[in-house]
């Protein structure tokens, strides 16, 4: 149906979306690169000198550094283990025929909808805070000491609130997948004599793999760059303890003034989030067709 | 699967799902109690029945002037949305029904700009902000949150409209349609529903932004997000209080959420699962 | 009026020549089928017609005057699309008056010929419902129903009924046909059963690659296709071809025989076989006769009474009038 006449205006119509979006990614990122080979330091803005890689060879010698890199992965992998393994048990368990299934969702779904600072000091206060929340009431009722989270558990304390706050987006996924499983199917290896356990292993498994697939993509994406739960809660400490490397970025620029190295390694989180990019496209891709 | 499920298996599967989802939801469900308490009782140990005071809601309110950051937040998750939408319609309409063979890949690449990590641009981006007298302002933060939404708006009108049949566009051609009247009486009608969904899911997406909003605001456009953030300094140890800001940062989004389960899974997985 | 004349159409989607130049008259008030395996080019023919599809060369000429350019609203014909493409936000009513909407018709004469468009489909009790509450076949008549109003120099079908089942397919044949009898407005019609074309046309234009294979009233194509496409696609069931010595005794490479053409004996004939599958329709039966070392299997027609069973030997003996005999290349000979 592509005449010739609404080709030339379908190419003005995408120009803007895609100029706009162009310049969004040249400019701040050529800045970014730019900025990496520069001694430059807000407190003393008048001395910029060439640094070469030095900003790079700091960040590398920087022992914060390693325990961020290291603290970013714990992150990821501990809320991917935990939404996923969780979120197909829910999926399956709400796919069931339940009263309510209406009502459960909501519930369920609800924490994604709280913004990161809210869910932070939710949980910091009402439910972790070692004198007056809910897990320091419970600790007391059962005679044990309470925990004070984050000054003992700091990176699992934020891993367990990101992954609340994931988990419905995971579940609700998962859900959708499963709900698309062809019911004949199922009934057809009923018929074939398997068990609930192989036909799970066998069929649902495989059906809800790209759906985990994307799950795991997508959630890496954003828990690559977790913040506000962070601010809000440790502030990366004790010492490092829960910095992970957007923490350490922006404290190199906000807190430091070090606009050079805070621009090396925003480099660095840019070189991780492409290697993840690179499967998340090829999985979304295939669908474009 | 036509089969009628037990009603024994099916009172054990609802009490099950009930439990998980009272547990999730229970940290929510908690603060919306500490919020109707006083301070008092909010520190005197764990308790489901608040006295029901609205106290703690009109003091966040007569001592941080909470509608200052709460303007800030509707201007901010709107007006982005609005300008995304501004610059998306035509972008995805134009993909969607006049593709070429670079279709693809523009929708792949948009993709991609969203895989950028925030932080990566932080420094140059608060540099310009300072050098521009941004900082701080609302029209600032509006044209940051509508950038980084812009994929995610593009590719779920995109999905949208590929949904609507091209047969249809092509019987209005031949009914004599122009392509004024091919917009305004066959394709906007149609599209209404996917741009309400899309709209929907952006301004939930730019409420909850809480990283270049905490970064780009001090005071004068700071919303929600960024106001509830500095609560975490020590004079916001107030339970009763901290619940009922909280409560009011994220009620209205929620309430949207609940209207917009469908189209989440849609809008944040660019349409690979549906 | 309504007379399409095609002068060497050629459509190229970029190195695919799918349309080679063709040319084509359909004269005011024919009915005219375009018949042809799916990918033969007939759906874009279609489209070439109502201006959907750029043409590469060639020109269309529409009642004499060239339209190769013409937008297709400008082009006085209407359309009913395989999908019906009804417009699911609008009322049955508003679906059918928007062309005449768009074509600034006053409102009393399209409320005029809205009614009697939906008397003469039975609509007129479903006009104000969205066509997601209709059925296939109510769909479809609607999208007949806003072709009809337009009142186009010529109607033009896209595999109107394959989303039909098959009672209703039947109905709305006979609908069209009627429909056809009663506006002697030309009609282009593009299908891939055989049936619709041999039902309904006075002219089946088949098509293979873009190709015209032949042209012609469907008892023309029936008895004399030209070649072993047009033998093999027309006529249900399908024409037996046989080649090797029982060809060569005729003087062809091939020779075609219909299973309507073939007398069926228990006891003498020309050809001997054995009874594989039979199926019996009640006024007729089928038999697919194996073993004949003539083809894997010939299929003859017999009466519905005939008492033959799976495993017994027949005589099958062809009526030398009704046999086809085609030349190496696959055409048919005198």
């Amino acid at each position: 149906m592509a005449t010739r006449q609404t080709q030339g205006l379908a190419r003005l119509m995408r120009a803007p979306a895609i100029i706009l979006l162009l310049i969004w990614m040249i400019v701040p990122l050529g800045m970014t690169l730019y900025y990496s080979f520069l001694n430059y330091n807000l407190l003393n803005p008048a001395s910029v000198s060439w640094a070469g890689w030095f900003n790079y060879q700091y960040f590398y010698t920087d022992p914060a550094f390693f325990a961020a890199i290291r603290n970013t992965l714990v992150l990821v992998l501990g809320v991917l283990t935990i939404t996923v393994v969780l979120g197909i048990a829910i999926a399956l368990l709400i796919d069931k025929p339940i009263w309510g299934q209406g009502m459960v969702r909501i519930l369920i779904i609800s924490p994604f909808f709280v913004m990161p600072p809210v869910a932070a000091l939710i949980w910091k206060n009402m439910i972790m805070h070692p004198s007056y929340g809910v897990f320091a009431d419970i600790a007391r009722a059962i005679g044990v000491q309470p925990v004070d989270w984050f000054a003992q558990y700091p990176l699992t304390s934020i891993i367990i609130i990101v992954a609340w706050q994931w988990l419905p987006f995971a579940t609700l996924i998962l859900l959708t997948a499963l709900q698309s499983l062809d019911g004949e199917q199922m009934e057809a290896a009923e018929m074939d004599g398997a068990g609930p356990v192989s036909r799970f292993i066998h069929l649902t498994l495989p059906h809800l793999a790209r759906a985990i697939t994307v799950v795991v993509l997508i959630q890496t994406i954003f828990l690559l760059g977790i913040y506000a739960e962070i601010l809000v809660t440790t502030n990366g400490g004790p010492g490092n303890a829960s910095t992970n490397l957007t923490y350490l970025i922006y404290r190199a620029a906000r807190l430091n003034f070090d606009i050079g190295g805070a621009a090396a390694g925003g480099i660095i989180a840019v070189i991780l989030a492409n290697i993840v990019a690179f499967f998340l496209m090829r999985a979304v891709g295939k669908n474009l067709d | 699967m036509a089969r009628v499920a037990s009603t024994r298996a099916k009172v054990g599967y609802t009490v099950a799902a009930w439990i998980v989802a009272l547990v999730i939801f229970f940290p929510i469900l908690y603060t919306i109690i500490t919020s109707l308490k006083t301070e008092q009782e909010a520190i005197a140990g764990f308790n489901l029945i608040p006295s029901f005071t609205l106290s703690s809601f009109e003091a966040v309110q007569s001592q941080n002037n909470y509608w200052r950051p709460f303007t800030n937040s509707v201007i901010l998750a709107v007006g982005s949305t609005l300008l995304a939408l501004v610059v998306a319609i035509p972008a995805a309409w134009a993909m969607a029904f006049s593709p070429t063979k670079n279709t693809r890949g523009i929708l792949m690449w948009m993709l991609s700009t969203k895989m950028m990590p925030a932080v990566a641009v932080l420094v140059p981006i608060y540099l310009i902000f300072l050098r521009t007298g941004l900082m701080d302002t609302r029209i600032g933060l509006t044209v940051m949150l509508m950038l980084i939404n812009l994929p995610i708006v593009v590719w779920m009108l995109y999905t949208y409209f590929r949904e609507i049949p091209g047969e249809i566009l092509e019987a209005a051609r031949m009914d004599g349609a122009s392509l004024r009247d091919e917009i305004l009486y066959v394709l906007t009608p149609m599209a209404v529903p996917g741009i309400a969904s899309t709209m929907l899911l952006n301004v939930i997406l730019a409420w909850n932004e809480a990283f270049w909003t905490i970064q780009l605001t001090t005071t004068n456009a700071a919303p929600l997000s960024a106001f509830i953030a500095s609560f975490s300094s020590p004079q916001g140890l107030f339970w009763a209080k901290l619940s009922a800001a909280s409560v009011m940062a994220i009620a209205p989004i929620l309430i949207m959420g609940w209207f917009s389960q469908k189209q989440l899974v849609r809008g944040l997985t660019f349409g690979a699962v549906k | 009026m309504g007379r399409i004349t095609l002068e060497a159409v050629t459509k190229r989607f970029g190195d695919v020549e799918v349309i080679p130049p063709l040319n084509l008259d359909i004269e005011d008030g024919e009915f005219v089928v375009f018949v042809g395996p799916s990918g033969c080019g007939k759906s874009t023919l279609l489209r070439l017609i109502a201006g959907l599809e750029d043409t590469s060369g060639g020109r269309i000429l529409i009642d004499g005057r060239d339209a190769t350019d013409t937008p297709p609203a400008k082009r006085g014909l209407a359309m009913v699309f395989q999908s019906y493409a009804l417009y699911p936000h609008m009322s049955v009513r508003k679906n059918i008056a928007f062309p005449m909407r768009m074509a600034g018709v006053p409102q009393d004469e399209q409320d005029r010929r809205i009614a009697s468009a939906a008397k003469a489909l039975n609509l007129t009790d479903y006009l104000d419902r969205k066509p997601g509450q209709l059925s296939g076949g109510q769909r479809q008549r609607v999208a007949i129903g806003r072709a009809i109003v337009r009142e186009p120099s010529a109607f033009l079908f896209d595999e109107p009924l394959s989303n039909l089942d098959a009672a209703l397919r039947v109905g709305m044949r006979l609908e069209i046909s009627e429909l056809h009898n009663r506006l002697r407005t030309t009609m282009i019609y593009v299908t891939h059963d055989q049936v619709e074309a041999m039902t309904m046309a006075d002219k089946i234009v088949v098509l293979r690659a873009g190709n015209i294979e032949q042209v012609g009233s469907p008892m023309e194509l029936y008895r004399a296709p030209r070649n072993l496409f047009v033998a093999g696609f027309i006529g249900s069931p399908r024409m037996n071809l046989i080649t090797g010595p029982e060809a060569g005794r005729h003087g062809a490479a091939t020779i075609g025989i219909r299973p309507e053409h073939i007398r069926v004996s228990a006891t003498e004939g020309a050809w001997q076989g054995r009874v594989g599958v039979s199926e019996h329709l009640g006024s007729d039966t089928f038999f697919y006769v194996e073993d004949t070392g003539l083809a894997d299997t010939i299929t003859v027609r017999a009466g519905g009474e005939i008492d033959l069973h799976h495993g017994d030997t027949v005589w099958l003996t062809p009526d030398m009038g009704h046999l086809h005999r085609f030349d190496v290349q696959g055409s048919r000979m005198a």
